[in-house]
């Protein structure tokens, strides 16, 4: 499997990160390297292999339904870069009805 | 002069009167300043002293904790309510925690000393320390050297002896690393025992936190405290075995695994001479070893980049400039808030594994990467299952290499990742591991030594290590 | 005038089901006149139309009605204050964790029995990734491979009584968003309140051909859901939501046509209307040459029609992946069984047995169990009274013509169902008349009093005594000799006149029936008197 410059920056788009090309073309190279040492795996057969999810293997992990402290609203909105009294505020939204 | 071994020592020279917990606590202080260029610490709290004084009366009129006055310095990573949450990353630079981590909570109920957070890797992604918004920190045994990373600010305050205790996280080896690097103990418990809530997650279902400290006693004091289920972390486990201090001293004798694959080509061999004389001790000890086979070991590192990176690209999404932490001055639009708000806020290395770890997981590649290596977890995982059919610990190198110096891998991911070879496998399977500082190379360099046992028999490598001591 | 006094002495039931007769008789003709000028105006393209069918699949989502979000402990109450019910982990903080809502897996599993669905025994959650501002941690915690639920289906009931099976596809849980509030200016303003409340996803099966068939889904799987008492079902609120997926074909064809994504519809009639325009649209562009493009519309209910929502500019790919926060769902068999006898009686079980206990019509019965809150204040009547029809008419009538006027559930409603069986009692002991009983029953709207109170305050027991009404009869007859005469003479419609001039004399108490009886008898034996 080959990366290539137009793979790295969809990913990039998806990932919600932007590259200059420079970087884009340093990235493709680390990229393949990277990969193609990790393709490795393909040396296995894992076809009969359950895949393990967490080194410990439990389930039902519950809490019951019971109302915990909330915090408060200026404590929520205390890190927010941009806010008003009671909302987050974040550059208009436009892809919405 | 304020010395002592170990806590149990501090307390009694507390007691006696040979110094106070004041003095104690401002000595540290002092320290971290005078041992500034080694940027061991994001930030430094002044409230320890007027706590110390606190907990000075607590000891002396003996209600105090099982941890009282035990200074520790903090990774920042781990939350602390009211107090920088920045994982040394600009996107969190102002960031503030509304709440305190589990584990750190129950340092502070034992009436432990908080006395800053601890400079690291960012998001805890890097075996150097390199990659910290902070900047880098220095080895304090070759200053042109990395302490190792990611926890490295953890293991050089203890090592350079800003503090008593530290608390890392370990996700392929981010406490065992630096703590080989700078000659300390370091402990990475089993998966699940100490709860991850108030842990920023790089890898969720590899992340664990643990001590660094001088001495092994500590070590196994502080694992006391902080283990344990915690109804916030479903991942958390109920331990059974919660008394270490106790029972570290019983003379138990082991069967102990070596691993051929871990002590192949690779390892440095200055490395492998300190570790067969150790072996060689361990053997007059009255303790059996064996060779053993791990053989997909070799398959490990892909492994972990593959699972730790897809976790990390989602995990990491939430640094967005939306609701906290950084946001770009460039967000006219909502996309370009986002974008420019990470592309700014993030270093390069956090960059590659989220993107790495997009790209394994983006539609048509989850079940030739993802999928697959979490098949391969499983076969690692029945490796270690059947040694531990045999054998009590395995015993390895932590690194195949001493500290490096700053800059020489920086350029070259692969082999920085390749670093981690031997301590991956203990966060793919679960299981705790331990290194023991064995001495030092030619250069004066630390080396260390790893010993691993199965899911919650932390117990039984604390008693080798003590026997060790 | 005598006519008049006449109808308002019969039973006050029947007056209104006269009534209604004729309202049901006018809208009809009014709806069938508008359809035949409908028809008239798309003639030709309807019958070009009846060549195509339309397949349609719904999501559903559900909000769960459990006190703490599904995986914090925060509040799910709607209406808070901004930002107010948050806490580390549904604002997505480092750090938090999530831990499941024990009730939002037994809520899920509940609606699983209830839809005939196969029980998985393990479940997983996993991490649907996308970035969006109401989505603090910028993925949702839903459930992908390996969900709860799958392979169910619920009956429909069509108009003309035929049933049919819709299967459902998969039940599952996940998380909601939070809210994003649009209007200002430049900014888009985020509250969390939301975020992290309970959802279930209903995804059905591609069975439904109409938006008539869809709206009986919607309207059957609300009252499943409300029958378990595990969501309010009030679209409008948003605490049910519907998407749909349309698409159409040439009847007979095998092949599914190109599907479009309808969403926004904020109540039950929204969702028929919505899916009726967009089958219309598709037959059109069709019938027109033209291609379907795979999209999605929002339905505006102001303007009733739809618009393509702006698409983003970046492809999907979710990168869905098992959460490594939560551990498996494990419903082993006792768990399923403990759960199947916690299941109440279900919509159809409940109509059904209307119809058999109570021998009510099947138009009756369908009404009365249309809701679990009906249904149970139709029983709590019974628990008082035996007369299971007088029950229904009462209710299907007087009670739910108050409930609809007042738009209260009826839960709300002012008579409770004991005091309205009590009513139905003095009615059947003939304590009152009929008539007596609807301005007991309006006092009721009004008082605290139970029936009898009201009865007993206000000396409104029927006369049934027969010597006292003859003595009343006697005097009107006296007092009218020129009626009795005309009676005599044969025009026997003047008896009327006297039963309503005795229960004006009476103020209505006298029981009509032994009034009639009573008169029969007098002017019957007058009339032998005169031949003799």
């Amino acid at each position: 499997m080959t990366i290539k410059k137009e793979d790295v920056k969809y990913i990039a788009s998806l990932a919600k990160l932007k590259f200059d090309e420079n970087e884009i073309e340093k990235f493709t190279e680390q990229f393949n390297e990277i990969i193609s040492y990790i393709e490795k795996l393909n040396e296995l057969d894992t076809s009969n292999v359950e895949p393990l999810a967490h080194p410990f293997e439990s389930n039902n992990v519950f809490r019951n339904d019971e109302l915990k402290k909330s915090a408060s609203t200026e404590e929520a909105l205390k890190n927010s870069p941009s806010k008003t009294e009671e909302f987050f505020r974040v550059p208009k939204v436009i892809n919405q009805p | 002069m304020i010395s002592y071994k170990n806590h149990s020592e501090k307390i009694a020279q507390i007691k006696e009167g040979k110094f106070s917990l004041k003095e104690n606590v401002a000595f540290f202080i002092n320290e971290i300043e005078k041992q500034k260029h080694l940027n061991a610490f994001n930030f430094i709290f002044d409230d320890a002293i007027k706590i110390a004084d606190k907990i000075e009366s607590k000891i002396k009129a003996g209600t105090a904790g099982k941890l009282a006055g035990m200074v520790i310095a903090i990774k920042d990573v781990l939350a602390i309510k009211d107090k920088p949450l920045t994982c040394s990353s600009n996107i969190l630079k102002n960031f503030e925690a509304i709440y305190t981590a589990t584990a750190v909570q129950k340092l502070i109920d034992e009436d432990a000393i908080i006395i800053g957070k601890t400079n690291c890797d960012e998001f805890a992604m890097g075996s150097s320390n390199e990659n910290s918004a902070f900047g880098k920190v220095l080895n304090p045994f070759d200053n042109q050297r990395v302490p190792g990373g990611s926890s490295g600010g953890s293991a050089v305050a203890v090592a350079a002896n800003l503090c008593d205790v530290s608390l890392g996280t370990d996700t392929g080896g981010s406490i065992r690393q630096p703590a080989a690097f700078c000659g300390v103990y370091g402990l990475k418990p089993t998966y699940g025992k100490v709860s991850r809530y108030g842990l920023t997650a790089f890898a969720s279902s590899f992340d664990t936190i643990g001590p660094f400290a001088k001495s092994i006693d500590d070590i196994a004091l502080v694992l006391e405290v902080i283990s344990g289920y915690d109804e916030k972390d479903s991942t958390s486990f109920n331990d059974e075995q919660k008394i270490y201090l106790e029972k570290i001293s019983e003379p138990q004798k082991f069967k102990i695994g070596l691993p051929k694959e871990y002590f192949s080509s690779g390892l440095n061999e200055e490395i492998k001479k300190l570790i067969n004389n150790k072996i060689e001790i361990i053997r007059s000890l009255g303790h059996e070893t064996v060779e053993i086979s791990l053989p997909n070991t070799e398959y490990s590192i892909a492994t972990y980049y593959i699972l730790t990176t897809a976790e990390a690209s989602s995990n990491l999404a939430r640094y967005d400039g939306a609701h906290y932490g950084f946001r770009s001055n460039d967000a006219s639009n909502l996309n370009e808030m986002y974008t420019n708000s990470r592309t700014e806020g993030f270093g390069n290395e956090v960059k590659r594994r989220i993107m790495l770890g997009t790209y394994v997981l983006s539609s048509g590649y989850y079940d030739a990467y993802y999928r697959k290596a979490q098949k391969v977890r499983r076969l690692l995982k029945n490796d270690f299952d059947n040694a531990f059919n045999d054998v009590d610990i395995i015993l390895t190198p932590t690194t195949p290499n001493v500290a490096f110096k700053i800059g020489e891998k920086s350029n070259d991911p692969l082999s920085m990742y390749l670093e981690d070879i031997y301590t991956t496998s203990a966060n793919l399977v679960g299981i705790p591991g331990l290194n023991i500082p064995i001495g030092f190379n030619s250069e004066n360099l630390p080396v260390g030594m790893q010993l691993m046992t199965n899911q919650f028999n932390e117990l039984k490598i604390l008693q080798l290590a003590k026997q060790l001591s | 005038m005598r006519i008049k006094i006449d109808y308002k002495n019969s039973p006050l039931y029947s007056l209104y089901i006269l009534h209604y007769t004729f309202y049901i008789l006018h809208y009809t003709l009014i709806t069938s006149y508008i359809r035949k000028v409908k028809f008239k105006i798309q003639g030709l393209k309807l019958l070009e139309t009846s060549k195509y069918e339309a397949v349609i699949g719904l999501e559903v989502h559900a909000q769960l009605k459990t006190n703490t979000k599904i995986f914090c402990g925060c509040s799910t109450k709607f209406g808070s204050s901004p930002n107010s019910n948050v806490c580390p982990v549904c604002l997505g903080h480092p750090g938090s964790l999530p831990v499941l809502n024990k009730k939002v897996v037994e809520f899920t599993v509940l609606m699983g029995l209830a839809t005939n669905c196969r029980i998985n025994e393990k479940s997983i959650f996993a991490r649907k990734n996308y970035f969006y501002p109401d989505l603090p941690k910028n993925y949702q915690i839903s459930q992908y491979e390996e969900p709860i639920c799958e392979h169910g289906f619920i009956t429909i009931e069509k108009k003309d009584g035929s049933h049919k099976k819709i299967g459902i596809t998969r039940i599952h849980m996940e998380e909601d968003a939070g809210k994003s509030i649009h209007d200002f200016g430049d900014y888009t303003m985020i509250d969390l309140n939301r975020t992290g409340t309970p959802l279930m996803e209903i995804v059905s099966e591609p069975d439904l051909r109409s938006s008539e068939e869809a709206y009986l889904y919607l309207t059957k799987l609300k009252q499943i859901l409300t029958y378990l008492d595990i969501c309010d079902g009030n679209m409008e609120e948003g605490s049910l939501r519907c998407d749909a997926n349309i698409s159409i074909r040439l009847k007979g064809e095998k092949k599914f046509g190109t599907k479009v994504e309808v969403k926004n519809m904020n109540s039950f009639r929204n969702v028929e209307k919505a899916i009726e325009k967009e089958i219309e649209r598709q037959i059109d562009l069709i019938e027109d040459g033209k291609q379907i493009i795979q999209q999605t519309l929002l339905w505006n209910a102001d303007l009733e029609d739809l618009f393509p929502m702006r698409t983003k500019e970046e492809a999907h790919d979710y990168r869905y992946f098992p959460d490594p926060d939560l551990m498996p769902v494990v419903v082993n068999e006792d768990w399923k069984i403990e759960l199947e006898k916690s299941l109440p009686e279900l919509p159809d079980e409940k109509r059904n047995r209307f119809i058999e206990e109570y021998k009510l019509p099947i138009y009756d019965a369908d009404i009365l169990t249309s809701s679990i809150n009906l249904a149970d204040y139709y029983e709590k009547i019974l628990r008082v009274t035996n007369d299971y029809k007088s029950a229904s008419n009462w209710v299907m009538t007087e009670v739910l013509k108050i409930v609809n006027e007042q738009k209260i559930e009826i839960k709300e409603f002012k008579i409770t169902p004991e005091n309205l069986g009590e009513l139905i009692n003095l009615i059947n002991n003939k304590i009152i008349s009929h008539k007596i009983a609807k301005d007991v029953f309006n006092e009721m709207l009004t008082s605290n009093k139970s029936p009898n109170e009201i009865v007993k305050e206000k000396n409104l027991t029927q006369i049934s005594d027969s010597s006292e009404l003859e003595k009343e009869i006697d005097k009107i007859l006296d007092a009218n000799p020129k009626d009795v005469q005309d009676y005599l003479s044969g025009k026997e419609k003047v008896i009327g006149f006297f039963v309503g001039q005795i229960m004006k004399a009476t103020k209505g108490k006298a029981n009509p029936q032994t009034v009639n009886e009573l008169l029969k008898q007098k002017l019957d034996s007058k009339k032998t008197f005169n031949n003799v």
